[in-house]
């Protein structure tokens, strides 16, 4: 007779074992060793929660503390690599495979222990995409998270970092799998419940409080007239023409200038309550002043933001908050809506190619996306129509009768990067680094077929209106500035292309290079962004300078 | 280190606001420029660049170019000061100081 609850039977097995250790749901931290020992077995599949910004900072030091002779060969499948332990876990043997989204701070030594052999790589997601995996054939067999705080049933308060919780914790618990969550404190009442306790099989209070990073924090000091060129260039020669209401941002100082301006610079070209009102974003300080200003109705986020507490706390008009007042992020429902519900995505890289390509790969780094490819990409599946859409469908051309749309998807780089190392490049960094790393795919974060502009400081490229292969590379090269890219244009092409509106120069839009000064930042410093929130925001002290 | 000279001609002598402009400030990333009134260079536009970075000589030449043929000037010596400004931050300092020497 076939057995059908092998799962359970196997997840029964697993929790005999460390019965003695329980009390309650609760284990003693410094049992914490045993209790891994107990529940793991070599060749699992195991998600050890690593954010973006909250990290299961205490279960992944216990993971690496096992002994390799007793638990080895796990496979790892989690968004972030964010820590050391995150890796030692592979150096010490006790892992031996990797599926993974992002490796930011990181990818330097992913690639050497790559390079060295002490692990295998199954792929590099997007974020929906692994989560995606979670739920069909890369469910996590034990899931090691990471929440504020615990009651004794076991219910989990995530406080604003919920992130990747409820979709790891989902996947595990209802395939019979083990969830241990690591917090900083067990309260006799949460002030709301996030995740059900009984999803839940284990509770460990952590000795210190888990690690956060403030990840989306930029200084308006540190922003530069060219970042708020490109800026200016960006409202006025796209967010104008298309009314781009629906949108995300990526993280960079540029980005952080388009924020910044929205006040100033947009208002004065009327677009307040026309551009810009909703959003898939992480809580940017950066936004404060847009947000008092009026320009913002909604703000839907990834993750929290460290400081931005308090600010978020009172504006539940803006953020989405629960009962106890306090913000739910949710990573997996941001990346969906970021996905369907936005009409523009822009963002920086650090290659760019003659197609369009682009990736943050390079030589001897393996990054990851996390959710870049989702935001950058035209999502076939869309239904919905707005004016900025259709427009974008419009320009692209190629419906064979059938009206369809297209997300705007946007590159905003300078031409150099730091060490005058050229954004613009003839080949990816990408290919190299599949063929040593034996990937089936180059890394690449957005496919060119998807990106419709990119600019720089020296204007736009609008790739949607190009016709032929040819015609985008000069596109291209149109706005490449001084990179070899660039001074490789056949200048009449582009000029041509300038004449039918493909290239937009800051001069064609009415923008004086020189206009592009600091004036025009609504907040120029963190002590600006805490007196256009009424105090309430409270920067990380790395940030203060008073 | 490294100093690069370049010597444009054809150009005309504008009637300068002041005798000298000194714009930026050396810093990371960052340059200072200084622009001023040579009537010895009988007719020239002539620019020297000292910078932190050495190899760049044919860039430095790129966006000289493009400067020269947006302003065409005569008889004004161009000192830069430069510390690993990427060239868009070269070529707006450089017409900032030059908008500010000529009106």
């Amino acid at each position: 007779m076939s057995e059908w609850d092998r799962l359970s039977l196997d997840k029964s097995a697993r929790l005999s074992r460390v019965a003695h250790l329980k009390g309650g749901k609760q284990v003693a931290h410094h049992q914490v060793r045993d209790l891994l020992h107990g529940v793991l077995e070599s060749g699992d599949r195991v998600c050890l929660e690593g954010n973006n910004q909250k990290q299961a900072d205490f279960l992944a030091r216990a993971l690496a503390s096992l002994d390799p002779g007793f638990i080895h060969g796990l496979h790892m499948v989690q968004s972030v690599l964010a820590l050391p332990e995150h890796l030692d876990v592979f150096e010490l043997g006790i892992a031996s495979r990797l599926d993974f989204s992002f490796s930011g701070s990181q990818a330097r030594r992913l690639a050497q222990l790559l390079g060295a052999g002490r692990l295998r790589i199954g792929a590099i997601h997007t974020y929906l995409e692994l989560y995606a995996r979670y739920f069909i054939d890369l469910t996590p067999r034990v899931s090691l998270v990471c929440a504020q705080a615990a009651d004794a049933d076991g219910n989990l308060y995530t406080g604003s970092n919920t992130e990747d919780t409820p979709v790891v914790v989902e996947a595990t618990a209802f395939r019979n799998g083990i969830v241990i969550a690591q917090v900083n404190e067990v309260l006799p009442r949460l002030p709301r419940v996030d995740i059900p306790g009984d999803w839940i099989d284990f509770v460990v209070t952590s000795p210190t409080p888990y690690y956060i990073e403030p990840l989306f924090t930029r200084n308006p000091a540190h922003i530069s007239e060219i970042d708020i060129l490109m800026a200016m260039l960006t409202i006025k020669g796209i967010y104008a023409p298309y009314e781009i209401d629906r949108l995300n941002h990526g993280i960079g100082f540029n980005t952080a200038a388009i924020e910044l301006l929205l006040p100033t610079y947009a208002a004065a070209l009327g677009l307040k309550g026309k551009i810009c009102r909703h959003w898939a974003l992480n809580p940017h300080p950066a936004l404060i002043p847009a947000i008092e200003a009026g320009f913002v109705e909604s703000v839907h986020s990834f993750g929290a933001e460290l400081g931005m507490e308090r600010y978020i706390r009172a504006r539940p008009d803006v953020f989405f908050t629960g009962n106890d007042g306090g913000m739910r992020s949710n990573r997996a429902y941001s990346q969906m809506a970021g996905h369907y519900a936005c009409d523009l995505f822009i963002g920086s890289t650090l290659q760019i190619d003659l197609d369009g390509n682009s990736s943050t790969a390079t030589s001897g780094r393996i990054a990851g996306f996390g959710g870049a490819p989702n935001m950058g990409a035209d999502a076939r599946g869309r239904r919905h129509a707005t004016e900025a859409w259709l427009k974008a469908g419009r320009e692209a051309g190629k419906t064979n009768g059938m009206p369809r749309g297209r997300k705007l998807v946007v590159q905003m780089v300078e031409t150099f990067r730091e060490h005058m190392t050229p954004i613009f490049v003839e080949r990816l960094d990408a290919w190299d680094l599949a063929e040593r790393a034996g990937f089936a795919l180059p890394p690449v974060m957005i496919y060119g077929d998807d990106l419709t502009h990119i600019v720089t400081e020296e204007g736009i490229a609008n790739l949607l209106l190009c016709r032929s292969r040819e015609e985008r590379e000069q596109a291209i090269r149109g706005v490449a500035g001084f990179t070899p890219v660039g001074l490789g244009r056949d200048r009449g092409a582009v000029e041509n292309l300038r004449d039918r509106g493909i290239i937009c120069r800051p001069e064609d839009l009415g923008i004086g290079r020189r206009e592009a000064t600091r004036e025009l930042l609504a907040a120029r410093s963190m002590k600006d962004l805490v007196r256009a929130s009424g105090g309430l925001y409270e920067p990380p002290t790395r940030f203060r300078s008073w | 280190m490294e100093t690069l000279y370049y010597d444009y001609r054809g150009g005309v002598a504008p009637c300068p606001a002041k005798c000298w402009v000194l714009v930026g400030v050396l810093g990371s990333g960052n340059l200072e420029v200084l622009v001023e009134s040579a009537p010895e260079l009988a007719g020239s536009f002539a620019v020297e660049v000292v910078t932190s970075a050495t190899g760049f000589g044919r860039i430095w030449q790129a966006v000289l170019d493009d400067v020269w043929t947006r302003w065409l000037l005569a008889d004004v010596r161009v000192c830069i000061n430069d510390c690993g400004a990427t060239p868009s931050v070269v070529a707006l300092r450089i017409d900032q100081a030059l908008e500010e020497f000529t009106t």
